[in-house]
């Protein structure tokens, strides 16, 4: 009996190299980054470790944003959350009614005595993450803005001025039917995040409301009012463009990022968070400009929504303090000027703190790289209304497929685009009230 | 008798198996060609010049253990059936004990139950018990249905009367009986089963996807899907090379046993 | 079947059924009385609130239009898939059946496709007629034929009906085969001699024979088509373009595990367990039992 307890107790120690490092607190964190982005994610936490001995934090690829909310929520319903995870700006209006489930940024630093001062942080971006008092419940962590790609290449050859990108959705219409003559590239135009870009984004910056109450602000009761005579026009726009082959639809979210840096696309509409993966594939001259106007429905746009996501922390039952300190531990880590100039220069999302701003001003970024700093142009632009602050409306996530769906069958040919935004409106109406319902509201 | 061959059945046999075989070979040739030229619409039905570069990369990007934890879910599925319900529909055939019907009844209603009408709350379920993300999880809920035992029961309840006397006579014990007389007896059915229910553990796909949420138990059907969940960046022949390590346990499972797998799937039916 | 009792243990056994009982009442009546209690709640997505609305979550599924259209294209869809697959294997049994050279080689090439797994034949098949990088996508795009199953719904629902009627051509076949070769050949070959030439011999003599194995296959390949495609459609179209794909299975995980609507999720398996159950109690009306598939 003594020998074998020996035995297997000497072959245990030997197997595990995780006994070396017994003394880190393990933390977890579900990100939704990949290609140049997931590998900063990496760098970062190779960072955070290396600067401490007491915590070691894990980033763990989880799959895409929805993806990541879905597992998130089964995870913590198993009691298995992950102590960190990056949701995506539209779950925020579902993670605020998870009362329990997570510790907003504001208790963390109060529980753990950790500074996360949100004066740091610049307040277009902070905004969309904090609760009506002010209070932040989840950090910022990669915010980014919609921006139009362009190819300067297939510009010059479709005889356009690869210096000058259309301002304006007329010019941009001119601007893909000359491609198209030209046959300058196999696909004028394209856009990622389709919805979230020419619905959410066009809505903003021309100051049309996407939701009553604030866009959802100021309640649980808000409607959809997507269908407005603006977005309509714009819809229309879209559908007409791909009658006439200036627009291809390539799929949802950010499968057609590649179809802009492979080359087949010559302008492609999507987050400003895609400079890394531009930066890295694109075989040709680009440029980053704002997103087009309509003047006949505002001439005079003001500020872009933010995107992407916030890291918000999740409990756990057996989760102990030391645990919640490391994570408060990380989230001040990421928020020190290198870190977040970092971060912002080398993906292409918004510095999220003052601090990381005036780093990247004062390390000559701007003027090396061209047209990184159109994203944060865009964002401080005009006056922010109750239209341009950003979105809150529970299983958001949800409505946006339910758009999708629907813009899917008005390109097919199957309805018209008040058609699609009224459906749209319908069932999202449904979804938002259930959410209402079932969060007690 | 036929004078000459029968070029007919040639012929359709013939389109029937290259029906078959064409996805078959299209992967295969598809692996040993550049992914980049795949991407840009150039995939062929000719072997490439990549040779088994593809191969590499698959193995490399986490094959080896998909592939395991595949032919682990597979074998544990396989066996862990076979044991159970042979025990069970031994218990029905041969004893009476209180509530065998009840229980014969209700292991007969879970022939109703397909996975997927049960996916939300057995999930629910894994969750109370800690089973979710374990490689418990996720095999053992699968073994619990009772097509199985069905079949095992018809096969014991038709054993020869003279055999069980003989049994009896010598004093055997109703796990020497079932040891010795029951086993061998049910032995190709076992081996049907095995290839049966081999081939579904290692196809399953929908329960695996719910259960493990931490990639390092993704199976290898779940790992190819997720290569290409982002049509523009997948690696085709990296996606190719790991289909053609996907398909082949279960090909050589089913070639090899194939004559015990068609008799004990067509037996019961005649 | 009753038989007289051999052993006359008590304890033993119930130990040796307790296993498969247990693992029953775990992970099959549990879960299912969970979804029945499910069906009847609105719940949250983190499950903190969760209220008994009685029938309202049915009544809902059954007041949708879209609910009701993705109960009329999975029936669409499970017909096609059957009669497509069961023809194919049918065919090929029949010649499989004839006397030829190379007969056990041709069942051979024609039984290992029962290997392949239905999310396995939505790559293979994805490989075949995807728009970009697809044999024969790419050709159809090449000679003006706009061919894009992401876009156009209903290339999409051909596309998964393609796939999963392929992969289950294999299952059908082995059973049409063994039905064809208990029928006795001096039945088929008074038929020969009385004139009956081949086609009327099979439509006269063969195919009302082989009725036990049709039906036989008829339910197992509508239960098939509408469960255990799941993987065939999630891998290829994900339900999409819009919801051209989306069969009542993917509704269920959609629902359920995409949009965490538990509710409406739990009441959508309810009404499929209700419809296996009257699949199945046909079967064994018609069949007596049912065997291993």
């Amino acid at each position: 009996m003594k020998r074998r307890t020996l035995l297997t107790g000497s072959l245990a120690l030997a197997a595990s190299p995780v006994a070396a490092q017994a003394a880190k607190t393990p933390l977890v964190w579900w990100h939704a980054m990949t290609g140049a982005n997931g590998e900063e994610i990496n760098r970062i936490a190779t960072g955070f470790n290396a600067s401490q001995s007491a915590y070691e934090i894990q980033a763990v690829y989880k799959g895409g944003y929805a993806d990541v909310l879905t597992a998130a929520i089964a995870a913590w319903r198993a009691n298995q959350a992950p102590h960190l995870v990056q949701i995506f700006e539209v779950g925020t209006g579902s993670m605020l009614a998870a009362g329990p489930a997570t510790k907003q940024v504001w208790q963390l630093a109060q529980e753990t005595g950790v500074a996360l001062d949100p004066a740091l942080y610049i307040p277009g971006v902070r905004g969309y993450y904090a609760l009506s008092d002010g209070r932040q419940a989840s950090m910022p962590f990669n915010s980014s803005t919609a921006v139009m790609w362009y190819n300067k290449d297939a510009f010059e050859k479709a005889g356009l001025d690869p210096e000058k990108p259309p301002a304006t959705w007329a010019d941009t219409v001119a601007a893909a039917r000359a491609i198209k003559a030209k046959e300058a590239a196999s696909i004028p135009v394209t856009s990622s995040w389709l919805i979230w870009v020419q619905l959410e984004q066009f809505g903003a910056i021309h100051d049309l409301p996407f939701a009553s109450k604030s866009n959802g602000f100021d309640g649980l009761d808000a409607e959809l009012k997507f269908n407005g005579a603006g977005q309509a026009k714009q819809w229309q726009r879209l559908a007409d463009m791909s009658q006439e082959g200036t627009f291809k639809y390539t799929g949802r979210d950010t499968a057609p990022d590649a179809v802009f840096y492979s080359g087949q696309a010559a302008i492609g509409f999507g987050s400003s968070a895609g400079r890394g993966d531009i930066v890295r594939n694109a075989k040709f001259r680009w440029g980053e400009a704002l997103l087009p106007i309509d003047t006949e429905v505002n001439p005079h746009p003001i500020n872009s929504i933010i995107g992407g996501a916030s890291l918000w922390t999740m409990t756990a039952r057996e989760r102990t303090p030391a645990e919640y300190k490391g994570v408060a531990e990380f989230l001040r880590y990421i928020g020190q000027p290198e870190v977040d100039a970092h971060w912002h220069q080398t993906t292409g999302y918004v510095p999220v703190t003052f601090g990381g701003y005036e780093k990247s001003k004062a390390d000559g970024y701007y003027q090396t790289a061209v047209g990184a700093d159109v994203p944060i142009q865009q964002l401080a632009r005009g006056t922010v209304t109750a239209n341009s602050r950003g979105l809150r409306l529970g299983r958001l996530a949800e409505i946006r497929n339910i758009l999708y769906e629907e813009t899917e069958k008005m390109l097919q040919g199957q309805q018209t685009a008040q058609q699609t935004l009224d459906a749209g409106v319908q069932r999202g109406n449904r979804v938002l009230r259930d959410f209402q319902k079932s969060v007690g509201g | 008798m036929r004078r000459g061959p029968d070029w007919l059945a040639h012929a359709i046999l013939g389109l029937g198996v290259l029906l078959f075989a064409l996805p078959v070979w299209l992967v295969l040739a598809g692996s040993t060609q550049d992914s980049a030229a795949i991407a840009r619409g150039e995939l062929s039905l000719w072997p490439g010049a990549d040779g088994l570069a593809a191969y590499a990369r698959a193995w490399h990007g986490g094959a080896p253990r998909m592939l395991l934890t595949s032919l682990g879910m597979a074998l544990l599925i396989a066996g862990g059936k076979i044991v159970i319900s042979s025990l069970s529909a031994f218990a029905v055939a041969f004893f009476r004990f209180p509530f065998r019907q009840v229980a014969f009844w209700l292991i007969f209603l879970t022939l109703m139950l397909p996975v997927e009408v049960r996916i939300i709350p057995t999930y629910a379920v894994m969750s109370d018990f800690g089973l979710i993300n374990s490689f418990t999880g996720l095999w053992v809920p699968l073994i619990a249905s009772a097509t199985a035992t069905l079949l095992y029961r018809q096969v014991f309840v038709a054993i020869p009367d003279e055999l069980i006397e003989a049994a009896r006579m010598d004093g055997a014990g109703p796990l020497r009986f079932f040891w010795d007389i029951v086993v061998p007896v049910s032995a190709a059915n076992t081996a049907a089963l095995f290839v049966i229910l081999f081939v579904y553990g290692w196809n399953q796909y929908l329960w695996p996807l719910l259960v493990a949420t931490d990639p390092r138990l993704d199976t290898i059907v779940i790992g190819i899907v997720k290569m290409i969940a982002v049509e523009t960046q997948a690696d085709w022949a990296a996606v190719m090379a790991t289909a053609v390590l996907a398909l082949l346990p279960p090909v050589v499972v089913v070639v090899l046993m194939q004559r015990w797998f068609v008799s004990g799937l067509t037996e019961g039916e005649k | 079947m009753e038989r007289r009792t051999v052993f006359h243990h008590r304890l033993l056994p119930i130990l040796l059924v307790a296993p498969q009982f247990l693992l029953t009442v775990f992970f099959f009546l549990w879960p299912a009385g969970e979804a029945i209690w499910s069906s009847m709640t609105r719940q949250d997505p983190f499950g903190l609130h969760s209220q008994f609305v009685g029938l309202d979550n049915f009544t809902d599924l059954f007041e949708d239009p879209l609910y009701r259209d993705s109960i009329g294209r999975t029936v669409v869809f499970m017909t096609a898939v059957s009669l497509l697959s069961m023809a194919v294997a049918l065919l090929l049994a029949v010649f499989a059946d004839r006397e030829i050279r190379g007969r056990g080689i041709y069942r051979t090439l024609l039984i290992w496709p029962y290997a392949i797994a239905p999310a396995m034949a939505a790559v293979l098949w994805l490989l075949l007629l995807q728009p970009q990088i697809g044999l024969v996508g790419v050709w159809l795009n090449r000679h003006g034929i706009a061919w894009d199953y992401h876009l156009n719904g209903t290339q999409a629902l051909t596309v998964v009906i393609l796939a999963s009627a392929w992969k289950q051509v294999s299952y059908n076949f082995i059973f049409f085969l063994a039905g064809l070769q208990s029928i006795p050949r001096t039945v088929t070959e008074a038929a020969r001699l009385d004139g009956a030439k081949g086609w009327r011999r099979f439509r006269t003599i063969t195919f009302p024979l082989l009725a036990p194995t049709t039906f036989f296959l008829i339910v197992v390949n509508l239960v098939y088509a509408a469960f255990d495609t799941f993987g065939t459609v999630q891998a290829l179209t994900q339900g999409g373009p819009g919801k051209a794909t989306e069969t009542l299975v993917i509704k269920v995980y959609r629902d359920g595990v995409v949009n965490l609507d538990i509710g409406s999720s739990s009441a959508q398996s309810v009404v499929l367990m209700l419809g296996v159950v009257a699949l199945t109690a046909l079967q064994f009306r018609f069949l007596g039992r049912r065997s291993d598939a």
